[in-house]
């Protein structure tokens, strides 16, 4: 952890005070989304980021505005931390016509390419080798962006995982691979599921830099993708970074977490690793803001989140041709007849 | 027009779209140097030593990797070196490619060709001899090509890679070496969606996939011997396939046959049979036929693969029993 001085010099007060907005506004979303389920007006499945704000806003603030990204069915706040459209997040969740997708994706398959948001992927670990072909896309034709690819604890242990990372090695693709080590994979605590000492010692078998961040330190997590995605971005390939922090609720919402976890354990994690908690009083420790600024930046959030409701709840259900005219790619005048 | 084998005729399409387009790519196991294994890409490495990508043997990423740059702007073609090695890397040709335009609500296109090396008769075994259409046909988002000629397999490869959809390209691997003639126009193309008839007749419709195509003009000789007039459609894409030949031709016949190399339980001739039944149902005047593998995994032995596989003389068969109904 730097000095004060060194993080006003290098990111500037406003951007540090954004960076405090975002995670409020990644948290209020969750909740929101939360309360939306219980009410039935969010449906299927919903996994929240609740207690993993840092590393969304940490890691998504290191990247440029061309710079793309993949992640996962836990993945809302990796999209808000780059951009997207809360009222359109939220109307998708709703599954609604103006929602992202159009409603078809729900929670778990956002996409957004306004913001190079390419594609939440339901099937755990998909995102590793896909970050490489986003990547190498890029290479081939000599642009600078970067990709990272945001995944969870669990997904370490597939062999798409393996394949995407010993590629991204072996061709020295611009690639942040992004483990946010939650601790649980489902009910599998990762203690259980990784023998090794951390995640991030295994990119050392594919010949790549690996590193442990404290994922609750939204200025740590800040730094080391920032470091990772200036490597990647000057040709010195990829970086696995862990960054540990704590799943607060269960693995979607109407999970009961007591079946699996011991609720002391669970309530002491709170208490000590909540980002915003934690961000909050570097800030104030800091004298960067003080506690009326805190609250006023907090009801910004909570303002956003009710027009993002307001929006959702006036969208559309959507349309059932589009499906029709949108399964495959169909030139002007094409025929898709043949689908029904 | 040039004569050149199955497998060259691949390689010309490649070539051909590699230099027209410098976003293409491809990608798969020992393509470099070797030409991968059946030698379809011979000396391509050394044109585009940039964007004929050797990989490691990783059949998970490699669509992956294929389907990720396909998203961002550019081309991409993945092979696999036998097609059964697909279904290491299947999560990224069902769940990735074959979703994504529907999924993620049409914010873009993925120009992506699986090459899939299919197809049993060389004594390759039980995990690399299979024919998996019927597996990705039913795969909503995935087009389906399979090419029987030379010609087709430049033609319809071109039109694959320039579909801007996702494409399962089924190669047969027993035809590589199967020569024709070829147009070298570097704008030829085989439009996906269409059949053609390959020979006509007038007393049963044979529907035929790539090597059953070849299969059923030589069954047709032979019923032609009998006295049976048989008209012979190659299906060249199975999604989208050409309804309308199939049914034009059924309601001149009178007869439908349909056979491919994959089993005949659960495989694409049931389609194809319950479109016609229920298309062409009056105009029937023999109950539909289908001729394809037992179902049975493939064996190693000769004998054995030979009993496995649809042959000349089960075409023959079914034909016969439909038009003496």
């Amino acid at each position: 952890m730097e000095t004060k001085e060194f993080y006003l010099q290098k990111y500037g007060l406003d951007t540090l005070l954004d960076m405090y907005r975002r995670m409020v506004l990644i948290r209020d979303f969750e909740e929101n989304i939360k309360i939306l389920y219980q009410n039935s007006l969010a449906t299927g499945a919903m996994h929240l980021s609740v207690g993993e704000e840092a590393c969304a806003v940490g890691a998504c603030f290191a990247l440029e505005e061309r710079d793309k990204f993949v992640t996962y069915h836990r993945g809302h706040g990796h999209n808000i931390a780059k951009g997207a459209d809360v009222g359109r997040m939220v109307a998708e969740l709703m599954a609604r016509k103006d929602g992202l997708c159009k409603g078809r994706s729900g929670s778990m398959h956002i996409f957004d390419a306004s913001i190079g948001a390419l594609g939440a992927q339901g099937i755990v670990g998909a995102q590793v080798p896909i970050a490489c072909g986003i990547a190498f896309s890029g290479k081939l034709r000599g642009l600078d962006y970067v990709t990272a690819s945001f995944f969870g604890d669990g997904a370490s242990n597939n062999g798409a995982f393996h394949e995407g990372m010993n590629m991204a090695a072996i061709m020295n693709l611009p690639v942040v691979f992004i483990c946010i080590n939650n601790g649980w994979a489902v009910t599998t605590p990762v203690t259980y599921s990784v023998k090794a000492e951390s995640i991030a010692i295994r990119a050392k078998a594919y010949g790549m830099e690996g590193v442990v961040v404290d994922g609750c330190n939204v200025l740590e997590v800040r730094d080391a993708v920032g470091k990772a995605v200036e490597k990647a971005r000057t040709g010195g390939g990829p970086t696995l970074i862990e960054l540990k922090a704590y799943r607060w609720y269960g693995h979607y919402v109407g999970d009961d977490t007591s079946r699996y976890r011991n609720p002391d354990d669970e309530k002491q994690a709170r208490d000590t690793m909540d980002p915003i908690k934690i961000y909050s009083q570097w800030l104030l420790s800091n004298g960067l803001c003080g506690e009326s600024d805190l609250r006023e930046m907090e009801a910004q959030a909570k303002q956003i989140i009710e027009d993002a409701n307001e929006f959702a709840m006036n969208s559309e259900q959507p349309s059932i041709e589009d499906m029709y005219a949108e399964t495959y790619y169909i030139p002007e005048g094409g025929d898709v007849s043949w689908l029904s | 027009m040039a004569v050149m084998t199955y497998a060259e005729a691949i390689r010309l399409a490649i070539r051909e779209e590699m230099t027209k387009d410098p976003t293409l790519f491809m990608l798969g196991e020992d393509i470099g140097i070797r030409g991968g294994a059946f030698a379809v890409t011979t000396g391509l490495y050394k044109d585009f030593p940039n964007r004929i990508i050797d990989t490691p043997i990783s059949e998970n990423a490699i669509p992956a990797i294929a389907y990720g740059a396909a998203i961002t702007g550019v081309k991409a073609i993945a092979e696999f070196m036998y097609a059964d090695f697909s279904l290491l890397g299947i999560d990224h040709v069902i769940n990735s490619a074959a979703k994504y335009r529907f999924m993620y609500g049409a914010q873009g296109t993925v120009p992506v060709v699986f090459r899939l090396p299919g197809g049993g008769g060389r004594q390759n075994g039980a995990q690399h001899s299979q024919c998996l259409e019927a597996m990705f046909s039913n795969i909503p988002g995935l087009k389906v090509v399979m090419p029987a000629t030379p010609a087709d397999a430049k033609g319809l490869l071109k039109a694959a890679i320039n579909d801007y959809n996702p494409i399962a390209f089924i190669e047969h691997k027993a035809m590589y070496f199967d020569k024709g003639e070829v147009p070298e126009d570097p704008d030829y193309i085989v439009p996906i969606g269409k059949g053609v008839i390959r020979r006509a007749g007038t007393d049963i419709t044979i529907v035929a996939t790539a090597m059953n195509v070849t299969k059923s003009l030589k069954a047709a000789e032979t019923l032609e011997q009998m006295g049976i007039s048989a008209e012979v459609i190659d299906m060249r894409t199975i999604v989208p396939y050409d309804k309308e030949l199939i049914f034009d031709s059924v309601k001149k016949t009178g007869r439908i046959l349909v056979t491919h190399e994959a089993p005949t339980m659960y495989g694409i001739g049931g389609e194809i049979v319950a479109a016609v039944a229920k298309e062409c149902f009056s105009y029937l005047d023999a109950p539909p036929q289908r001729v394809g593998s037992k179902f049975l995994p493939m064996p190693y032995n000769k004998t054995l693969e030979t009993h496995v596989l649809p042959q000349i003389e089960d075409i023959v068969e079914a034909a016969k029993s439909a038009v003496e109904y």
